[in-house]
């Protein structure tokens, strides 16, 4: 399945050919253009095959190709490798993690000093990236140049897998792997590039969303649409802990819809087309615990002069680690929705105060 | 014997400490080639013996090597909400558990994944520091129900990495901790089949040592070998780490001297790594080794011991780091001393005094 090789595959912010090529031999037969644009965005667009108003909407929608990982910065004498983080890494799981460095994949380890070698004080103290090194087993810079070199990516060498009950049986269809943030939403875009619609579906594959949603600024300008929507895996908690904490969002519990987050207020009417959606199509749905993280929604609501824009995401675990879990239950219900969302969407208003319907 | 395969499949054997069957049916069908009987007594520990040709007329001498087989690792305190709550087996590093895979061996072995909570929802303090293991679990991908129905509290987990070979014929993965001592013992036994040794040699795959030496205890006792020999993992160098305590990876073994290891067990095993032109480093050890041998050498009334180490980076992480090379030439030491070990070995133990001359004494560190 496209997401097993999408998780699997190297795409840290700034390098995410290997998933463009996935991505695009996925959606060719399906597209009617298919672009990369002057930073790597892929943009794919189906125009509309239902019949609608004479100049049908312009609808993106938008999944970031990148993940969080590593570029090594420097190759010491003794053939160790320093590193810095490319995105946002939580040095609380790098300790003791399996990497993958550069397009040839040479296995490394972030290494750990054994703990009996440890002061006590140590032990309270979360070493910060540059106390750490990559050990790829190269004893000499030489020989370590033989291999890589320095601006090189890493990613973590996490493979995918189902997680929990096996295939067939009732339940989530627990799936864990790397990146699903956002490889989820870039799997969720390319099942909807495959439908019919009324309206100009234009689908962005953006790149560097992780180092400052950075792809979809320029693709928001140049797609110019009327109205869009960004597909991510996103932050979910459901782990046991104090009664009062909201878990954010639940793996099980359906595609997430969010009202707001750090980057962006979603577009109220948006919000309210995929919740009148969601019921009438009877798909679960949960709403994101607002106030949490940020997706392409942020650049892509203010570009121009302002698209109204909503953001819908697959509940994910543990994102910005080695290894996350989500449900491909949830996965399928966020393309049902999102697809028959956009079907409604030629004839939902899109008007108030966010937005302006006639634009063009 | 493919010595890179054997310790790769050493290293993900399943073997948390008390817990050693799955690693110790691997030993066997590994070993067996090699061996006349298996034996496992009472607290789990695996002998293997291999009879040597002694001369008739002459009394059997018998050397136990002591590998420990049994691994670090984590165990069930609980069950919430279909999540598993952990502590740990054995001396592991909290900080290296987020993020991390493991294997939850319960009515079947099931994978997990130990989380941990986002660091968009934590305060600037919380970030900072380590997660205690007390607030770390185990995410199975199960509900409560179903996860009480695989598992109970007190079965144990393991680390799940593939051992993944590194440049420099190195390999890193979990447990090498010491199952690299076991695979160079396995393949110690391979050479002695070509060889003739008139010693008999009991191959332990001991249990329980990373919480408390407990196998190596009454083994040792149970067998009342001659000389016994302990093969751990000693620490290997890397930059930031005490020169004085570290050994380079890829130099030879180390050979262990100090109070825990009999000075002519020492001696005797430089000579044979001489004899075979084969790199060792001697290891200065003050006082606790850290290994079986701290065990052995106290059994009943004492037994000569040897401390033989094979440097390894990352001790007690899933990415722990070992030379084949180094495994290699542990296995090779091993099979030349016992190779020279014959009826007069014994009287090399004997500590002299003033006067003694050529008589001889009684034994000092021989058993009853």
């Amino acid at each position: 399945m496209i997401l097993k090789e999408l998780s699997e595959a190297a795409g840290v912010s700034g390098a995410e050919k290997d998933v463009r090529d996935i991505l695009a031999e996925a959606i060719r037969p399906h597209v009617d253009t298919l672009r990369v644009d002057t930073m790597g965005n892929l943009i794919a667009t189906r125009q509309a095959r239902i019949e609608s108003r004479e100049k049908p909407l312009r609808v993106m929608v938008a999944a970031h190709m990148d993940e969080v990982g590593f570029m090594v910065t420097q190759i010491e004498k003794s053939g160790l490798l320093k590193f810095s983080s490319v995105g946002g890494l939580d040095p609380r799981v790098l300790m003791s993690k399996k990497v993958l460095i550069g397009s040839n994949r040479v296995p490394g380890v972030i290494g750990g000093k054994p703990i009996h070698l440890m002061e006590d004080s140590e032990f309270d103290k979360v070493p910060s990236i540059d106390q750490l090194t990559i050990d790829i087993g190269a004893t000499s810079k030489e020989s370590a140049e033989a291999v890589i070199k320095v601006g090189d990516y890493a990613i973590f060498a996490t493979s995918f897998s189902p997680l929990g009950r096996s295939e067939g049986e009732n339940g989530p269809r627990l799936v864990k792997g790397k990146a699903f943030d956002d490889r989820a939403g870039c799997t969720v875009l390319a099942s909807l590039l495959q439908a019919d619609y009324p309206v100009e579906l234009v689908g962005v594959f953006t790149v560097q969303e992780e180092v400052g949603l950075r792809g979809a600024h320029v693709a928001a300008y140049s797609v110019d649409p009327d109205v869009a929507i960004v597909l991510e895996g996103t932050i979910c908690n459901d782990l046991p802990r104090d009664k009062e904490a909201s878990p954010v969002t639940r793996v099980g519990c359906g595609p997430a819809i969010s009202i707001a987050d750090r980057s962006f207020i979603a577009h109220r009417g948006l919000v309210d087309l995929l919740i009148e959606t969601a019921r009438q199509e009877d798909i679960p749905y949960q709403f994101k615990e607002p106030g949490m993280g940020g997706t392409d929604a942020g650049i892509i609501h203010i570009t121009r002069s302002g698209i109204p824009s909503v953001a819908v995401s697959v509940p994910s675990r543990y994102i910005h680690g080695p290894v996350s879990v989500l449900s491909l239950n949830d996965l399928e219900h966020t393309v049902a929705l999102v697809k028959a969302a956009i079907k409604r969407l030629d004839k939902w208003p899109v008007v108030g105060e966010q937005g302006n319907q006639e634009k063009r | 014997m493919d010595l890179l395969t054997a310790t790769k499949e050493l290293s993900e054997a399943a073997g948390v400490s008390g817990f050693e069957s799955e690693v110790q049916s691997l030993i066997r069908t590994q070993w067996e080639p090699f061996v006349d009987e298996f034996r496992q007594d009472a607290l789990g520990n695996l002998i293997a013996v291999r009879r040597g040709n002694t001369p008739a007329g002459e009394s059997r001498r018998s050397v136990m090597l002591a590998t420990h087989c049994d691994e670090i690792g984590l165990m069930i305190t609980g069950i919430t909400e279909g999540f598993l709550r952990i502590t740990e087996v054995g001396g592991i590093d909290p900080r290296v558990l987020p993020g991390q895979e493991v294997t939850v061996h319960g009515r079947q072995a099931v994978a997990g994944i130990i989380g941990l909570r986002p660091p968009h929802l934590m305060q600037p303090a919380e970030r900072k520091k380590p997660v205690p293991l007390s607030e770390l679990f185990v995410d199975v991908g199960l509900s409560q129900e179903e996860a009480e129905s695989l598992f109970d509290v007190g079965d144990p987990i393991t680390l799940r990495v593939e051992a993944t070979e590194l440049r420099g014929e190195r390999l890193t993965g979990k447990a090498l901790d010491n199952r690299v001592s076991v695979a160079a013992a396995g393949y110690c036994l391979s050479l002695l089949k070509g060889m003739n040794h008139s010693w008999d040699v009991y191959a332990v795959a001991t249990s329980q040592e990373e919480v408390g030496l407990r196998g190596a205890i009454v083994s040792t006792y149970g067998l009342m070998p001659d000389l016994a020999i302990a093969i751990d993992v000693t620490f290997g160098a890397a930059p930031g780490l005490p020169e004085t305590e570290t050994f380079k990876v890829d130099g030879g073994p180390t050979i262990g001297f100090g109070p825990n290891a009999h000075p002519a067990m020492y001696t005797m095993l430089v000579d044979a790594a001489k004899a075979i032109e084969m790199p060792y480093q001697m290891e200065p050890i003050p006082g606790r080794s850290g290994t079986d041998g701290w065990a052995l050498q106290v059994s009943r009334s004492g037994i000569p011991t040897a401390l033989i180490g094979i440097p390894l980076l990352n001790m007690h992480t899933p990415v722990e780091v070992v030379a084949i090379p180094d495994v290699r030439r542990t296995g090779r030491l091993l099979a030349e001393f016992i190779r020279g070990l014959d009826s007069s070995s014994l009287d090399a133990m004997t500590f002299s005094l003033p006067g003694d001359e050529d008589e001889e004494t009684a034994s000092a560190g021989a058993t009853c």
